[in-house]
């Protein structure tokens, strides 16, 4: 914590140690002012910036929680093509203002250099900028349309996920494949769907809060609504986020993938604050290697 | 104009009481300096609130039994409750982005300096200027009284969105203390429109012989742009918080849809509503609000950072067009902050791009900041380190949003902490600085007093050092998962390992934090006790502020009102005698830009 505080301190120190150097004037202004303390240390700090920034962007000892979906590698990858862009961006453009202001100091008497306009550079620049922007629109576009203008699977596991102050509530079809009607006048403190009595085909499904379970490879659908405010269904593993909006039922799937992690088992996050206890609506999901295991979750329920 | 010059030299000669002259007055100088008080006494309390935040994120529910002494309501048994928290999360952006940002650039800045930089005696409707400030102060005061009453302050958030903003039942601050909420925002946008109006007349109207619009100095190019954006987002702020008021008490449904179940159980009596019309709305209006904040910073930092490069800026049209280009586009991209909302996702495709399109002039104005800076000579003065550091700021905070404008790398990203560090760096951090180098620069032209330069820049290094240790490390926790307006990160396993970080930030914050004081004692001391001001143009800057006395009386200007003969970027004139051209100067032997 203190590191960066003294090493600012060491700037200032090594400058003021240093010398005023002067600079050669030129008529137009354009060669080196004088060396500063202020410029110097200003020029360091942008240099640290740059080196920080790096270690942690490039060293990565913080990152993303690790990858569990056939889909977030492209997300990964869309993140890290900005980041590239973006990245080099950072560094030129803090670089420069850092050398500039080492460079171009002044006591208070000289003269600075009288240029204002640069048609030609002006252009280049917008047009460049906007030319890597446009690429980065079509990079990134590709990969939302995958997710999001594809065709719903077959083969899915259909979940409903209702959302409600404070937790998430899970429903699968059960055996006969078909959810039972529902109707919010039967919701109750057990019951966050409202399950329909009458209806017999809602007799087999299965209903687990703050639990869920899908099966590796195979996708699974969630349907999401919410019973109250709105709340945002995130599994920070499988790049996953959509809010659940009371009034809405929105559709989501995603096939999930544990190649890349040791574990089974994942937190579901709430990320859009519904109330007081939002830090608290959370869940747990697990991807079961098989068919085989899901069912034997189910037949635990419904002991 | 004749007519009006007559009178107001008239007025300047008439000597006012105290009260008519320092309290209810319609001198633009004395209401711009009264907005930016109380906006610095809103910072103060915005400031406190995020301190308490910071404790609760890098300690989480840890017993702190003073705190529970001081605030028993807040604290249980000494430890924070969770919807205190989110009532601090709601008045902690409530209060700056439209308490102290918005008021003390335009509200501020604006009113101290339209007139006197265009060259006029006072705004175009000082009274309405004046009606302005009062209705902004009372609307401090109800912003304020939110967090003491029952049930605490609302806890939605500042976007409060609908349900949670709309049915009381579902949150204990969501009853008065939003009301409350409601009221105040809805007398902000009244005394804003005001404001605004008068901004936009006077700058179009009142200029002085030739004062041409392509010689206004780019602080009132970006007020004038901002005034307009202004005009045009508030309204519908205004309305969507007159709908949500029908929703509360008068039982309409603009925003509630059926069925809806409370906590115990009881069904909402609504029916018909969309609560992403309130986002539609509340971001139509919130993402100008982001650029309403943004652009006067973008315009004084300009104008400070020329005056101190000793240089003109570079490419002035640019710097005029990119800011008219970003406040047209400002008003087809709100649906960025909506990508996983449950909009269509076709929107989300268009939505980026017009996000991109905006990058485009943002990245012009860094530029030309750039090639300002180039072969500049820099005086190192407190307002022109704040200048410099307001470029780097807008840049670090500049590049993050287009991760968050890739629509598919938001998918991650949406509601993290990687939202949290973009927008306090590009329209918080940023703006704050701009602000500070404004208060050091123009604070002679205020008090007739100097504020202390070694104090200034001693603040400015521990700012500068400061923001970037609180504001760079959340983008790695952000990348790491951790969701904003979250009470207590470490319920969450897979946030675990980055606790450190927030240990971090929260000291970093800390002693950010305590180096404001600094300023603030600055600030105090020097209105006061300040070294005085003995000439009018004590940073031999060129626009026309600087050429009337410090401080200047009613009316400004003496007899006659200046005459504009240059742009107000004339640094380092090639055969001029001084390395400055103020505006009033005519063209001698001297020539430069018209």
């Amino acid at each position: 914590m203190l590191d960066f505080w003294v090493v600012c301190a060491a700037y200032a120190a090594v400058a003021s140690l240093s010398p005023t150097q002067e600079g050669i004037e030129m008529a137009d202004g354009t060669g080196p002012g004088r060396i500063t303390l202020s410029g110097i240390v200003f020029g360091l700090s942008m240099l640290v910036l740059i080196v920080v920034s790096l270690y942690y962007f490039i060293g990565q000892p913080y990152w993303f929680p690790a990858l569990t979906s056939t889909h977030g590698g492209q997300i990964d990858q869309v993140f890290g093509a900005v980041l590239l862009v973006t990245g080099i961006a950072f560094i030129v453009v803090q670089g420069m203002l850092g050398y500039f202001v080492a460079r171009y100091g002044s006591q208070g008497t000289e003269r600075a250099a009288y240029w204002h306009d640069n048609p030609k550079a002006e252009a280049i620049l917008l047009i460049g900028t906007a030319v890597i922007l446009t690429v980065l629109v079509f990079m990134g576009q590709r990969v939302w349309a995958n997710i999001y203008f594809a065709d719903r699977p077959a083969n899915a596991l259909v979940i409903e996920v209702v959302g409600q102050q404070f937790s998430w509530n899970f429903r699968y079809a059960g055996a006969d494949g078909q959810f039972g009607k529902i109707d919010p006048k039967f919701i109750s403190g057990t019951d966050a769907f409202g399950l329909d009595p009458s209806d017999p085909t809602g007799k087999d499904d299965i209903i687990s809060t703050n639990e869920v379970h899908v099966i590796n490879g195979r996708p699974a659908l969630f349907r999401l609504r919410s019973n109250d405010v709105i709340h945002s269904f995130f599994l920070p593993n499988a790049r996953v986020k959509q809010d659940a909006v009371p009034g809405m039922q929105i559709d989501i799937w995603y096939t999930p993938d544990t190649q890349n992690s040791e574990r089974n088992a994942f937190e579901v996050a709430c990320a859009e604050l519904c109330g007081l206890a939002h830090y608290r609506m959370r869940g747990f999901m697990t991807v079961d290697p098989n068919e085989g295991e899901l069912d034997k979750w189910f037949k635990e329920i419904k002991q | 104009m004749g007519m009006h010059d007559k009178h107001a030299t008239e007025h300047a000669h008439h000597e006012l009481g105290f009260v008519r002259k320092y309290i209810f007055s319609t001198d633009h100088k004395v209401i711009g300096v009264q907005y930016l008080i109380t906006a610095m006494a809103m910072a103060i309390v915005g400031g406190v609130l995020s301190m308490l935040m910071r404790l609760q994120l890098a300690f989480p529910s840890q017993m702190l039994p003073s705190m529970g002494s001081i605030m028993p309501d807040a604290f249980a048994g000494g430890i924070m409750k969770p919807e205190f928290y989110a009532s601090l999360v709601t008045m902690h952006g409530t209060i700056m982005v439209f308490f102290l940002f918005t008021a003390v650039l335009t509200g501020g800045f604006g009113n101290f300096l339209i007139p006197l930089q265009i060259g006029a005696r006072d705004m175009a409707f000082p009274f309405l200027n004046a009606l302005s400030y009062w209705i902004f102060l009372l609307s401090c005061i109800v912003i304020f009284a939110a967090l003491f009453v029952a049930g605490g302050g609302p806890l939605g958030g500042w976007t409060s969105y609908a349900p949670l903003s709309a049915v009381e039942a579902f949150g204990p601050g969501q009853g008065l203390g939003m009301t409350l909420w409601i009221t105040a925002i809805a007398l902000f946008t009244a005394s804003g429109l005001m404001g605004g109006l008068n901004y936009v007349t006077t700058i179009l109207t009142m200029r002085t012989k030739g004062m041409s619009m392509m010689r206004l100095p780019l602080t009132q190019w970006s007020l004038l742009i901002t005034a307009i954006l202004g005009l045009l987002a508030f309204p519908v702020l205004l309305a969507a918080g007159i709908l949500l008021i029908f929703d509360r008490t008068g039982g309409t449904s603009f925003f509630v849809p059926a069925g809806l179940i409370t906590a115990d159980m009881k069904l909402v009596q609504h029916a018909g509503g969309h609560p992403l019309l309130w986002q539609h709305l509340f971001w139509f209006f919130g993402h100008p609000e982001v650029y309403i904040v943004i652009l006067p910073a973008m315009g004084m930092a300009s104008d400070i950072l020329s005056t101190f490069c000793r240089k003109p800026i570079f490419s002035y049209r640019m710097m005029v067009y990119s800011m008219a280009a970003i406040a047209i586009l400002s008003f087809i991209v709100w649906g960025h902050h909506m990508f996983v909302s449950g909009m269509s996702p076709f929107l989300g495709s268009v939505f980026t791009l017009t996000t991109l399109l905006i990058a485009v002039p943002s990245a012009v104005k860094t530029f030309n900041w750039l090639g300002t800076v180039w072969g500049a000579r820099i005086r190192f003065t407190a307002a022109g380190l704040f200048a410099i550091g307001f470029v780097s700021l807008f840049v670090s905070g500049g590049l993050s949003g287009i991760f968050l404008g890739t629509s598919a790398a938001d998918i991650q990203l949406q509601d993290t902490y990687f939202v949290v560090a973009h927008f306090h760096l590009v329209m918080a951090i940023a703006p704050l600085f701009a602000a500070f180098g404004g208060l050091y620069y123009w604070f002679p032209k205020m008090f007739g007093r100097f504020m202390n330069e070694t104090l200034g820049k001693i603040h400015f290094w521990l700012s500068f050092v400061g923001v970037y240790c609180v504001f760079f490390p959340m983008h790695i926790i952000g990348i790491g998962g951790q969701m904003r307006r979250l009470y207590d990160p470490t319920q969450y396993d897979f946030l675990k390992s980055q606790q450190g970080v927030n240990v971090f930030i929260s000291i970093s914050a800390f002693i950010l934090f305590a180096a404001q004081f600094i300023f603030l004692a600055n600030f105090l001391f020097s209105i006061f006790a300040g070294r005085r001001v003995t000439e009018k143009n004590p940073w031999h800057a060129t626009t026309l502020e600087w050429t009337v006395p410090s401080p200047t009386g009613h009316g400004n200007f003496g007899e006659e009102l200046p005459t504009v003969y240059r742009w107000p970027f004339d640094f380092s004139l090639p055969g001029a005698k001084e390395d400055f051209v103020p505006q009033d100067v005519a063209p001698v032997a001297a020539t430069g830009r018209k």
